[in-house]
C-alpha cells in the first residue's frame, strides 16, 4: 500500500495502463479492471459516500444494490469519472488513476448509461452510435463503412434493428439496446448502467438479460443498479450493497437469497423511523371510492380511501400506480369507470376541480413538475392555491408572507436566506416546501408520490411523522412508493399494484415485504368477488 | 463546495438583477444625454411629446407582447394584424358613412369593430396554439401572412382612405390632446399601468410567468394552462387594436405596408426591457422602456447628421444585442475569469 501511495502522485494526472511496475501492482490488485478504494464524496457539507470500496473484474455482472439515497448513482458517477471523489483512490488495471471528467472515461473503456438514455432522438440508429466520431475520408461521411460496423455491432449483441431508423421510432428497450451497442463500438471494457431494466417488461428483460450474456462472454465487465432483488440473484455474479453512503458489504450472488439482500440494504431499526401508527379506524366513511377504472394503461382499478387512513400504494416502477391518481386528479383523462368523492360520483376535468373538491396530488418528480426552480419559495409556495390569495383584483402578497412563515416554520424548511432561489436548495428543503405547497390548498385527500425521493433520512423521518400527524387529524393519505420499508412503516392499508393491475389489498399482519414482493411480482392475486 | 458555490451564484444572480431592472432606464438616460449634446434641441418640448406619440404604437403592442413571451409564446402577426384591422376599420367606416353620417358614431363603430377584430385574432392564435398544439411561431408565421394579404386584398393592392368628412371627426384621437399630453400618450400610459398591475398584482401575472417558467409545473399546480396562454394572445391582440384606433387617424389610410416590422421592432422592446425571450420572467416596466429607447435612437438619428438616418435599423439592431449580452451576465463571467 505505501509503495503505492508514493507512486500514485507521480501518476495521478495521467492514467497510465502499461509498464512494468505495473505488473508488480497488478499482482497486487489481482484481477480488478476498475477498482473504488476507500471512497468518500461529500457534496458541500453533505456527505453521501463513506470509504467505500467496490471492485469489479472483467466478465462479470456486478450488480449495485441500495435503497434509494444509498449513493449508488454517485458512486457509480464517480467510477465513470462524472464526479471526483473527495477522498479515495480509484484503479484502474491496477493502476491509481483520476478519471477525465464530463464522460471522457468513455475513451478508456469506461462507459455509464444513464437511466433517461442518452441519444439524440431525431437522428438515426447509425448517426447516433457515430455520434462525435464519424469515419470520414477527406471530410466526406463514410456511411456505408459506418452503416456496415453499426450492423455488425448490432447483430453482435442480436438485437433486429436497422442501422438506418430514426431513434424516435424505437421502443425504449430498442433505444437502451442502441445505448449497448454504443458501448461496444467503443470498446467497453466497464459497462455502468443505472436501473437498465426498471423500464423494461418482462420479456424485454430477458432479451436485455441474453445480452448482458454475450457482453460477459466478451470479457467485458457489467455493473448495474437495480431494485428488482430476483433479478440481481437471477442474472448477477456478485452483488456489492450500499446502506446510507456506507458499504455493507461484496459477495457472491450464489451465496445470498432475496430476502438477505434486502435486510442488508434496509437494516436499520425500522422503529426510530417511523411514528408510531394509529390504529385506523374501520368504521369511518369513505372518502374516495374507485370502481373500475380504466386509463391508458390502467385496467379495471378499484380500491377506497377512509377519513384519516394513510393507504399505501406499493408496486415496481412503471406499475402504473402514478397514472391512476394523476387520472383522478384530472391530469390525464378517465376511460371509464367510477370516483365517488364522500359517496357522489365525480370526475374531475381539471387540477383547479379536483383541488377545489379537496383533493390534492404532490408529484414525485419535484423538479420537472413540482416547483420552479427559477423562483424563490414564496411565489411557489401559493401557486398551487393562489384563487385563496386573491382579494377583489389583486394578490394579497401580505398574505402571502404570512403563509410563507407559517410553512417554514410548520415544515422546518431551512435556508440561509428566504429569498434563495428554489433550485439552490437541498432536497430535502424542497420536497418539503413542495409538502407545504400542496398543503396550502387544504386538502382532505392527499395523494403523495414518493414522498422521500432523493432526501436524507433525517429529512425522511420528519415527513414520515407530519403524514402521521395528517391521518390523525382526519385527512386522508395515499402514499406511492417505491420503497418497501416506507410503505410497511407508515400505512394503515397496502394496495400492490403491477401492470396496471390492483393484485391485491393488505392490511394488518399481511403487510410484510415478503407479501408485497410476491403480488408485486405477480406470485400471488387476490381473487375478487 | 457547494456551498461557496451557491453563495458565488446568488451574488452573480444580484448583480444581474441589478442589470436587467436598471439597466433599460439607464440606457434611456444616456441615449437622452447623447440626444442633448448633440442637439439642445432634442430635449425641447415639442420634441418630448413627438417622441412619446411615435413610441405609443410599439409600446401598446409590446405590453401585450411581454405577456405573450413572458408565458413562453410569441406573437409574430402582430404588424400585419394591425395593418388588417386599420383596412377592415376603414371599409367599416367608410360604409356606415351613409346611415351613421360622419359623426362620432362612425368613429365609435369603427373603434369597437377594431377591437372585436382584434380580441377575435388574438383568440384564434391561442387556440391555434393551445388547443391545435402548433408551435406558436409557426401559427403566428401563418397568420402573419393571411392578414397581410387580406390588407392588400381588400385595397386591391392599392391604399384604402377614410373618407374626408370622418377624418375631421376622427383626428383628434391622434392629434388631440389632454392636459398638455397627445391623446396616443394617455392610452400608452393606462395600458402600461394596467398591464403592470396585471403583471405584477394579479393571479393571471403570476400563471403566465410559471408557465413560462415550466409548463409542467404549472399544470400540476391547478393552472388551466391552455385558457392562460390563449388570454395572453387575446391580451395581445387587444392592445394591437388600441394601437390601430390610434394609428389610423394619423394618415387616415391603410396599404400592405402598414405596421410592417411592427412584430419585431415589439420583440425588441419587450427583450430590450429584460423580459426573457424563452418566458418565466417578464417586465412591463422594462417593455415601455424598451420602446422608447427603440424610438428615441430613431428620433436622435433625424436630429442629426452623424450618422445617416437610414442606419435606423442598424443602430436599433446593435442596442437590442448590446441589451440581451449585458442581460445575460457574460461579461461579468468573462471578467471574473480574466482576474
Amino acid at each position: 500500500m505505501k509503495r503505492f501511495t508514493s507512486d500514485s502522485i507521480a501518476r495521478q494526472m495521467t492514467p497510465r495502463r502499461d509498464g512494468g511496475e505495473v505488473m508488480l501492482d497488478g499482482a497486487i490488485e489481482t484481477v480488478s479492471v476498475l477498482k473504488a478504494d476507500h471512497i468518500s464524496k461529500s457534496f458541500g457539507a453533505v456527505p453521501v459516500l463513506f470509504s467505500v470500496s467496490m471492485d469489479i473484474r472483467p466478465g462479470e455482472v456486478h450488480a449495485l444494490i441500495g435503497e434509494n439515497g444509498a449513493g449508488k448513482s454517485t458512486l457509480m458517477k464517480i467510477l465513470s469519472g462524472f464526479h471526483a471523489p473527495t477522498s479515495g483512490r480509484i484503479l484502474f488495471d491496477g493502476v491509481e488513476v483520476v478519471l477525465p471528467p464530463d464522460g471522457e472515461a468513455e475513451k478508456l473503456g469506461i462507459v455509464l448509461i444513464h437511466q433517461e438514455l442518452n441519444l439524440a432522438e431525431q437522428m438515426t440508429v447509425e448517426e447516433n452510435i457515430f455520434l462525435g466520431r464519424e469515419l470520414t475520408s477527406r471530410g466526406i461521411l463514410q456511411r456505408d463503412e459506418m452503416r456496415e460496423k453499426v450492423r455488425g455491432y448490432l447483430s453482435d449483441i442480436g438485437v433486429d434493428i436497422s442501422p438506418s431508423t430514426r431513434i424516435s421510432e424505437l421502443s425504449i428497450a430498442e433505444k437502451q439496446m442502441v445505448e449497448v451497442a454504443k458501448a461496444i463500438s467503443r470498446n467497453a471494457r466497464v459497462l455502468i448502467m443505472d436501473e437498465p431494466t426498471a423500464v423494461l417488461t418482462e420479456a424485454e428483460t430477458e432479451l436485455f438479460f441474453r445480452q448482458v450474456e454475450r457482453l460477459k462472454s466478451k470479457g467485458v465487465a457489467i455493473v448495474f443498479v437495480s431494485h428488482k432483488l430476483s433479478e440481481v440473484k437471477q442474472i448477477a455474479d456478485r452483488v456489492t450493497i450500499l446502506r446510507d453512503g456506507q458499504w455493507i458489504g461484496s459477495q457472491e450472488a450464489k451465496a445470498l437469497t432475496p430476502d438477505a439482500m434486502a435486510q442488508m440494504m434496509v437494516g436499520r431499526e425500522l422503529s426510530d423511523l417511523y411514528p408510531p401508527m394509529h390504529e385506523a379506524d374501520v368504521d369511518a366513511e369513505r372518502v374516495l371510492e374507485v370502481r373500475n377504472l380504466c386509463v391508458t394503461g390502467i385496467q379495471d382499478v378499484s380500491f377506497d380511501l377512509r377519513k384519516g387512513e394513510i393507504l399505501g400504494f406499493s408496486g415496481l416502477i412503471g406499475s402504473g400506480r402514478t397514472a391512476v391518481f394523476e387520472a383522478i386528479c384530472g391530469l390525464a383523462p378517465v376511460v371509464s369507470g367510477q370516483i365517488l368523492i364522500d359517496g357522489t360520483e365525480t370526475r374531475f376535468d381539471s387540477v383547479a376541480a379536483s383541488r377545489d373538491a379537496g383533493l390534492a396530488y404532490l408529484t414525485k418528480d419535484r423538479k420537472a413538475k413540482g416547483l420552479l426552480l427559477k423562483k424563490q419559495m414564496r411565489p411557489n409556495l401559493t401557486l398551487f392555491s393562489l384563487p385563496k390569495f386573491t382579494r377583489r383584483f389583486g394578490l394579497d402578497t401580505a398574505a402571502e408572507d404570512k403563509a410563507l412563515e407559517r410553512a417554514i416554520r410548520r415544515f422546518d424548511i431551512r435556508t440561509r436566506d428566504p429569498k434563495i432561489v428554489v433550485g439552490d436548495m437541498s432536497g430535502g428543503n424542497q420536497q418539503k416546501l413542495l409538502l407545504a405547497k400542496v398543503m396550502e390548498s387544504e386538502p382532505r385527500i392527499v395523494i403523495i408520490d414518493e414522498p422521500t425521493r432523493g432526501i436524507d433520512v433525517g429529512t425522511k423521518q420528519q415527513i414520515y411523522h407530519f403524514i402521521a400527524a395528517l391521518a390523525a387529524e382526519g385527512v386522508s393519505v395515499v402514499i406511492i412508493s417505491s420503497e418497501m420499508p416506507e410503505i410497511i412503516g407508515i400505512s394503515h392499508r397496502v394496495v400492490v399494484m403491477r401492470e396496471g393491475q390492483v393484485m391485491g389489498v393488505l392490511s394488518g399482519d399481511e403487510i410484510n415485504e415478503n407479501e408485497i414482493v410476491r403480488y408485486a411480482a405477480g406470485l400471488k392475486r387476490e381473487s375478487r368477488g | 463546495m457547494s456551498d461557496v458555490a451557491a453563495n458565488n451564484t446568488t451574488k452573480d444572480k444580484r448583480m444581474r438583477f441589478d442589470i436587467k431592472t436598471a439597466g433599460p432606464a439607464i440606457a434611456l438616460i444616456l441615449l437622452c444625454i447623447i440626444g442633448f449634446l448633440l442637439n439642445p434641441a432634442f430635449l425641447s418640448e415639442g420634441n418630448l411629446t413627438n417622441l412619446l406619440t411615435r413610441s405609443a404604437f410599439i409600446g401598446i403592442i409590446a405590453v401585450g407582447a411581454t405577456f405573450v413571451i413572458t408565458a413562453g409564446g410569441i406573437d409574430l402577426s402582430v404588424g400585419s394584424m394591425a395593418a388588417a384591422i386599420a383596412g377592415v376599420m376603414i371599409i367599416i367606416m367608410n360604409s356606415a358613412m351613409e346611415t351613421l353620417g360622419p359623426g362620432v358614431a362612425t368613429v365609435l363603430l369603427g373603434g369597437g369593430c377594431s377591437i372585436l377584430l382584434g380580441l377575435g385574432a388574438g383568440w384564434i392564435n391561442g387556440v391555434l396554439t393551445t388547443k391545435g398544439k402548433i408551435e406558436a411561431f409557426i401559427v403566428t408565421l401563418g397568420t402573419m401572412g393571411i392578414y397581410r394579404s387580406l390588407v392588400t386584398y381588400f385595397a386591391d393592392g392599392g391604399t384604402l382612405s377614410l373618407d374626408f368628412a370622418i377624418r375631421g371627426t376622427y383626428r383628434p384621437v391622434y392629434y388631440g390632446s389632454i392636459l398638455g399630453l397627445p391623446a396616443p400618450v394617455w392610452v400608452f400610459i393606462v395600458v402600461s399601468i394596467c398591464g403592470w398591475f396585471l403583471m405584477n398584482r394579479t393571479a393571471f401575472g403570476r400563471y403566465c410567468t410559471a408557465i413560462g417558467s415550466n409548463e409542467s409545473v404549472a399544470k400540476y399546480s391547478a393552472i388551466k394552462v391552455d385558457r392562460i396562454k390563449t388570454m395572453t394572445y387575446v391580451i395581445q391582440g387587444l392592445c394591437v387594436s388600441l394601437a390601430t384606433i390610434i394609428y389610423v387617424p394619423r394618415l387616415g389610410s391603410a396599404s400592405a405596408s402598414t405596421g410592417v416590422m411592427w412584430e419585431l421592432e415589439a420583440i425588441a422592446a419587450v427583450i430590450i426591457g429584460g423580459t426573457v425571450l424563452k418566458g418565466g420572467y417578464g417586465r412591463i416596466g422594462g417593455t415601455i422602456l424598451g420602446a422608447l429607447i427603440l424610438t428615441t435612437i430613431g428620433n436622435i438619428l433625424n436630429f442629426t447628421d452623424l450618422i445617416s438616418n437610414y442606419l435606423n435599423g442598424t443602430m436599433q439592431g446593435l442596442i437590442i444585442i448590446i441589451a440581451v449580452w449585458l442581460q445575460r451576465g457574460e461579461w461579468g463571467k468573462a471578467k471574473a475569469t480574466k482576474s
